[in-house]
């Protein structure tokens, strides 16, 4: 295919998603004003709920951020057929990841690469959809921690996407329109001497802070409910 | 069946009289908040945000009243269209609030893709039948058959109550606005969108005035329960303003001065309610506006629950008394 026609067609799609995305969940980009942060070299880290999501924080992107922003993306999805990798390499200009090595270093190392190349990456460091309803939050992995200590000069944004997994939930053909938010948040870094799990910690705070206050007092609630459960089984 | 030679009846000449006695006073408003806003720089904060308030909705009203013109023009189709564009934006921020469980998707799906665009239909190809009894009646049984299918019985009969009355809200009574296109009234034929503008301006000055009684004088509240902000001068302004507007606009309409009054009096008290009823709601979802959590303006029922009680009273009364 000729790459003005390539380019049409990304545009195309682009614009097609934008209008399909934004007639369901009202989801419009920020202002300029809204962000505290430049668009280079930043990680939005969200939760994830739905195969939506990384549409979700793209279209939420004023241009500027949008630009420069990648969605970090599994290869083995993405390029298994001409359609879906014309749309993650074309449109997005996604970061393809090759999960099947087990080897969380290369994936690392893939993404420092783009990092300092300028470009900033969106990432869902609960690694897996969460698809239950009740779960607020599943447990960050830690590719979060070792991107942040590899790359000390990149700052970490929290992105907190509500209501989606409503719109579309899983087992359902028809989509149905829902007023969605996406909130997105100050930047962080990696502090000196962190540990790794105090920056995870403080990481998940930083991104429930975002999240409606009834889905906040849940997860506390969960988390008290398990920690217990937990000394239960230690002193049996 | 859409009769397409109506597509371009235009707007009678009244209709420009009421936009450009719209415009200047918007303009004129525009140029006292202006004025007061240069007079008190060093004022409080606290009349900094009511002077904050009342730009923005004087904003809002430029662009309510560019789009409602824009929508006229184009006679029942324009009308159709954007009523149609209105409800959906209302039953999304409904539904929003209502959907909770897996169960209710395909009732839900059913709202915004079956009876949503049939109801405009019935609207726009004047269908008067099955314009009046597609929700109450069909989409009333069909609902909970929906519901019932997915074999969630958890909560059924709220569930089900829910989604019937954001339906009937959203869908079925904002839809009596474009179809007061539909009526016909012997010496009226062709101003029909007159009576549009009537209403839509006696409802809104109403509530227009109800702010402003609020924010002048009285601070005891009538119902506390239900609002703190409207005192009984609340309730005196907007039925004396809406009746006095309705009153003075009798020329739009095929109505006497008196007869307009008293329309206007009904019109301002369902209004009245209907924002009263709806502020219990959002009470009762535990949100003090529609739409978007983080956003500081409320959202579109918020602008339109006045006119969802209203529409339909004011539809009936003509047509029972005005239409042969």
């Amino acid at each position: 295919m000729p790459i003005f026609l390539q380019r049409f067609l990304a545009w195309l799609i682009d614009h097609f998603l934008y209008l399909l995305v934004s007639f369901l969940t009202g989801i419009r980009p920020k202002f300029e004003g809204d962000l505290s942060f430049t668009p280079e070299k930043k990680v939005y880290f969200a939760n994830h709920g739905s195969h939506g999501d990384f549409v979700m924080v793209w279209i939420s992107l004023p241009k500027r951020w949008r630009s420069l922003a990648r969605p970090v993306a599994g290869a083995d999805y993405w390029l298994s057929n001409r359609f879906k990798s014309f749309i993650i390499n074309n449109v997005f200009n996604g970061l393809l990841i090759h999960r099947d090595g087990n080897n969380p270093k290369a994936m690392t190392q893939q993404m420092s690469q783009a990092l300092e190349n300028g470009s900033s990456l969106i990432i869902f460091p609960e690694g897996t959809r969460n698809t239950d309803d009740n779960t607020i939050l599943l447990p960050f992995k830690s590719g979060i921690y070792h991107l942040a200590r590899d790359n000390p000069d990149i700052r970490l944004v929290p992105i907190w996407i509500d209501n989606i997994n409503r719109v579309l939930p899983k087992g359902k053909l028809i989509p149905v329109p829902l007023i969605c938010e996406v909130s997105i948040g100050d930047e962080m870094a990696l502090l000196p001497n962190e540990s790794k799990e105090d920056f995870l910690k403080r990481a998940t705070e930083n991104l429930l802070a975002l999240a409606p206050e009834a889905k906040q007092q849940a997860y506390s609630q969960q988390q008290s409910l398990k920690l217990k459960e937990k000394c239960n089984d230690s002193a049996q | 069946m859409i009769p397409l030679n109506d597509l371009n009846d235009g707007l009678p000449v009244q209709a420009g009289f009421v936009f450009l006695g719209i415009f200047a006073l918007l303009l004129f408003m525009g140029l006292v908040v202006q004025v007061i806003e240069a007079r008190n720089l060093s004022s409080t904060q606290k009349s900094n945000l009511t002077l904050h308030q009342i730009r923005s909705q004087i904003y809002s009203w430029w662009v309510m009243a560019v789009v409602l013109l824009f929508a006229f023009w184009f006679g029942r189709i324009g009308t159709g269209i954007l009523f149609l564009l209105i409800s959906f934006a209302a039953l999304r921020e409904f539904m929003t609030l209502v959907y909770r469980r897996k169960g209710d998707h395909y009732a839900v799906v059913a709202c915004f893709y079956l009876l949503l665009p049939l109801q405009y239909y019935f609207v726009v190809s004047d269908w008067y039948g099955m314009f009046s009894a597609l929700i109450p009646v069909y989409a009333f049984l069909i609902l909970p058959i929906i519901t019932s299918l997915s074999g969630d019985v958890g909560s059924f009969f709220e569930r089900t109550a829910k989604i019937q009355w954001g339906a009937m809200i959203t869908i079925y009574c904002l839809s009596h606005v474009p179809a007061l296109m539909n009526l016909h009234i012997p010496g009226f034929e062709g101003r029909n969108i007159l009576l549009l503008i009537f209403m839509i301006a006696v409802v809104q000055f109403s509530e227009v005035l109800q702010f402003i009684c609020g924010k002048l004088f009285g601070k005891r509240p009538v119902l506390p329960a239900l609002s703190t902000q409207t005192s009984w001068w609340c309730v005196f302004g907007a039925l004396g303003g809406g009746t006095a507007v309705a009153a003075s606009l009798w020329w739009l309409t095929p109505f006497t001065p008196l007869q307009a009054a008293a329309t206007g009096l009904l019109l301002s008290i369902m209004g009245f309610f209907g924002g009263l009823v709806m502020s219990a709601i959002k009470q009762s979802f535990g949100i003090s506006m529609w739409g978007r959590r983080t956003r500081s303006h409320g959202g579109m029922i918020d602008r339109v629950d006045n006119i969802c009680f209203a529409a339909p009273i004011f539809f009936h009364i003509v047509h029972y008394y005005w239409v042969p």
